[in-house]
């Protein structure tokens, strides 16, 4: 186990510094001078040159990416360009929001995908099945923007139940005001997510139970909900982790779609705004941010799946 | 790739009413797409007197805030949306097999270093990459599908690689070595053959994606740029228009939709089809 975790820590640091380096040319592939961007049009060239020189622009690209690299790791991204504030601050400030959001959607759909998947797969082509394929299938063909345009219509402008901008009511403070907030974006999220989870648990069901030692379990005269849920369930679960692992992607475009529809003050909004306001250390500081995210998910996807499954080690 | 894998594919497709409806549905909205130019509304005429029009004989779809036949805008962004979604899946399988095989087949350095690539570019959310690529690029059609190939083509280079690692340890593959044939002689002759449903089982999905994150930039702003429609900028122009016209909201998301549906419903269908070991449904 130990092994493994080592090895597998090993092949993270050199995926960390190759995608450092993408992100660094993505920000010298910027069109347009970020000197010039930043100065009054008329002032001399001589100043061009000092303020270059002083910002450390006149030297070659690796200088420069070691010493982004070196404040990058240090936890300094930089400044933006349109309020001037750190990036690093920026993150973490909206980064409750997001992870909130996230988090909670995250949640509901792996509570609803496990009984869903695992009632579907057990009553293969029956009406359950049939239900639960049909919603997943409608879950993972929406768009999500869609979905939450609609949710805005029906659950705010036509019903009035739920507000679907930003975090607050203005003037309100406390918990329960957030939660309302959140209830349709969470939703949103959340049916996009439940539904892959839910046809890979379906299909994991349906494999497992083909296994023989659901078939001894049945002759020594256990029943099927037991079957399910003390013994399928464990190894439907497996394929889960990796997938959560796997999904960090995905959650990166819904976090920057649905924060964006419901103004949700996160981390996909500032990044949307920072995109339309061209503010390349904003823009690079999230992509590297979640690009971290994204490798440590796997990581611990990895490790997970290692500990839950000790079939795992010798062979990788 | 034999006729019989082809027949069951057939089989499963006409057996399947779900499969039948998508298929239809395709035909139906590239044939819209392909001849919108029948259509009398140009989309991007403006008529202020006819603005914001609800949906009726006049203007099937309605019209939007600038008086814009509605129904029109739907058929050229369906054509663009179609364009992009078709393109990219071509460029990106293209990528992703000829990678994918030279990965699998030669093995070795070669393997490590592109499998290292494609690590590499799958932990950088590639829906960033797309907006950062978009501002850096003018967003015409034709960048949009390159950009999105090129963001797209990993999986499928993943799933191809493991089969032709497990398709060179075959018997007629190492005669076909013995006897001294080239390596791209057999991969043209004996390797490419058998990844055929593979590759269109991931190409159908691929094109789901690529309509998918067309419409999703479009939707943020950052697609093919205005006055063109396209169904994603669409939704973005109606977002602020709920109020008064949600049908402005309901017909490219149903759209954009009804399509992505079809393509995913067809992919599973084809992969049961091409690998009935698999069972039903």
């Amino acid at each position: 186990m130990r092994r493994l975790i080592i090895r597998r820590l090993l092949q993270t640091i050199p995926m960390i510094f190759f995608v450092s380096l993408v992100c660094f040319a993505l920000v010298k592939a910027a069109p347009g001078d970020p000197v010039k961007t930043f100065l009054p049009p008329n002032i001399h060239q001589a100043d061009i040159e000092r303020i270059r020189h002083n910002l450390g622009l006149d030297q070659p690209a690796y200088v420069q990416y070691a010493k982004w690299l070196k404040e990058s790791l240090s936890g300094n991204l930089g400044y933006s360009l349109v309020n001037h504030m750190p990036v690093t601050k920026q993150i973490l400030d909206r980064l409750p929001a997001t992870a909130g959001l996230m988090g909670a959607a995250i949640a509901l759909a792996v509570l609803l995908a496990i009984p869903l998947g695992l009632a579907a797969g057990s009553n293969r082509n029956k009406w359950v099945d049939k239900l639960v394929n049909l919603f997943a299938y409608i879950g993972i063909s929406v768009p999500l923007f869609w979905l939450a345009i609609l949710f805005v219509y029906f659950f705010s402008i036509k019903m009035h139940w739920l507000p679907s901008l930003g975090m607050h009511t203005i003037g309100k403070k406390g918990a329960i005001d957030v939660i309302k907030h959140g209830i349709l974006p969470c939703s949103v999220l959340a049916i996009s997510f439940l539904s892959s989870y839910v046809r890979y648990i379906r299909s994991g069901t349906i494999s497992q139970l083909k296994e023989d030692y659901v078939q001894i379990q049945y002759a020594f005269g256990s029943g099927k909900r037991t079957i399910l849920f003390r013994h399928v369930m464990k190894h439907v679960l497996l394929p889960i982790i990796t997938l959560l692992g796997m999904s960090m992607g995905e959650l990166v475009t819904g976090a920057i779609v649905t924060e964006t529809v419901f103004s949700w003050p996160g981390i996909g909004s500032l990044g949307m705004t920072a995109v339309r306001g061209l503010d390349y250390p904003v823009i690079l500081g999230i992509t590297l941010f979640s690009s971290l995210l994204l490798i440590i998910g796997n990581l611990l996807a990895d490790i997970l799946y290692g500990f839950a499954d000790p079939r795992i080690k010798t062979t990788r | 790739m034999n006729r019989s894998k082809w027949r069951n594919v057939g089989a499963e497709l006409m057996a399947n009413k779900a499969g039948i409806v998508a298929i239809l549905v395709l035909v139906v909205f590239a044939l819209a797409a392909a001849f919108a130019f029948l259509s009398s509304k140009d989309p991007n005429e403006m008529n202020v007197m006819e603005k914001l029009r609800h949906p009726g004989a006049a203007h099937w779809f309605g019209t939007d805030d600038y008086g814009r036949d509605y129904f029109a805008r739907a058929l050229y962004g369906g054509r663009v949306s179609l364009t992009v979604g078709f393109l990219a899946m071509i460029l990106s399988t293209g990528i992703g097999v000829t990678i994918g095989v030279i990965s699998g087949y030669f093995g070795g350095l070669i393997d490590s270093l592109l499998m290292r690539f494609v690590e590499i570019i799958m932990s950088i959310p590639s829906f960033l990459i797309l907006l950062l690529l978009s501002i850096y690029l003018k967003p015409s059609i034709g960048n949009l599908i390159v950009i999105i190939s090129l963001l797209m083509w990993m999986n499928i280079s993943r799933i191809v690689r493991a089969e032709t690692m497990s398709l060179k340890e075959r018997e007629y593959v190492l005669y076909a070595k013995a006897s001294g044939q080239s390596s791209f002689g057999i991969i043209g002759r004996h390797i490419l053959p058998n990844l055929v449903s593979v590759i269109i089982v991931s190409a159908t999905n691929n094109v789901a994606s690529a309509i998918m994150m067309e419409s999703s930039l479009s939707f943020l702003g950052f697609g093919v740029q205005a006055p063109n429609a396209t169904w994603g900028s669409m939704l973005n122009g109606a977002q602020g228009l709920m109020f008064s016209s949600p049908y402005l909201a309901i017909f490219p998301g149903l759209l954009i939709f009804l399509t992505v549906l079809s393509f995913n419903v067809l992919g599973d269908i084809l992969r049961v089809g091409f690998e009935p070991k698999l069972g039903k449904r």
